[in-house]
């Protein structure tokens, strides 16, 4: 009994793979290229597509980029959302965008947009773990 | 350059992306993932909407 149990958790611990840390790290990089380094083409592609349109469109509405802070519990909130765009991100950080002040309400959904395209890519970089250990097809 | 969008149009495209990345990630099979995109944004616009008219009579 307790032998089929131990068997049965060794097969379920897969073993860390170099895939499991790098198609995360990438795909958190790259919205999407996490699953194109695994060779899901037309999903990395869509996911590529969703998240940056939505970012830059956000950035277009004149959407407000959280920076790192330890004040309000929304702007932590916002920025742990905008972190999850990675390169756009830091991006954005280098470049100094997205540090107007929201004076209309289309600046308000664009901020919305670009937290929500962060927290959109945090589903996807799992998606690209779950795919690296094998957990799905 | 300011995109400019109305509360709609932010909404459909909010959930037309959304809607992509969710059937994406959260089913297996390409048709899975299809059917439930589309049921995502339906439920999505159709949650709009419906909150949308709710307000409107509780406006009046």
């Amino acid at each position: 009994m307790a032998d089929s149990t131990t068997e049965k958790a060794k097969e379920q611990a897969e073993p860390l793979s170099v895939m499991a840390v790098v198609a995360p790290a990438i795909g958190w990089l790259i919205p999407g290229a996490g699953h194109m380094i695994q060779k899901r083409w037309i999903r990395g592609g869509l996911l590529f597509v969703s998240i940056v349109t939505l970012f830059l469109l956000g950035l277009g509405m004149q959407g407000h980029i959280y920076k790192a802070n330890g004040g309000d519990i929304l702007d932590i909130l916002g920025f742990i959302g905008n972190l999850g765009a990675g390169g756009l991100y830091i991006l954005c950080s280098v470049m100094d965008w997205g540090q107007g002040a929201i004076a209309f309400a289309t600046a308000d959904y664009g901020t919305k947009f670009m937290i929500v395209a962060g927290l959109l890519n945090f589903i996807s970089v799992a998606d690209a773990y779950h795919i690296a250990i094998g957990k799905k097809r | 350059m300011t995109i400019t969008l109305n509360h709609f149009g932010a909404a459909t495209v909010f959930a037309l992306f959304a809607s992509i990345v969710f059937g994406i990630t959260h089913r297996e099979t390409t048709r899975d993932m299809v059917r439930y995109g589309l049921k995502c944004f339906a439920m999505f616009l159709g949650g709009a909407l419906v909150a949308g008219w709710v307000m409107w009579v509780l406006r009046r």
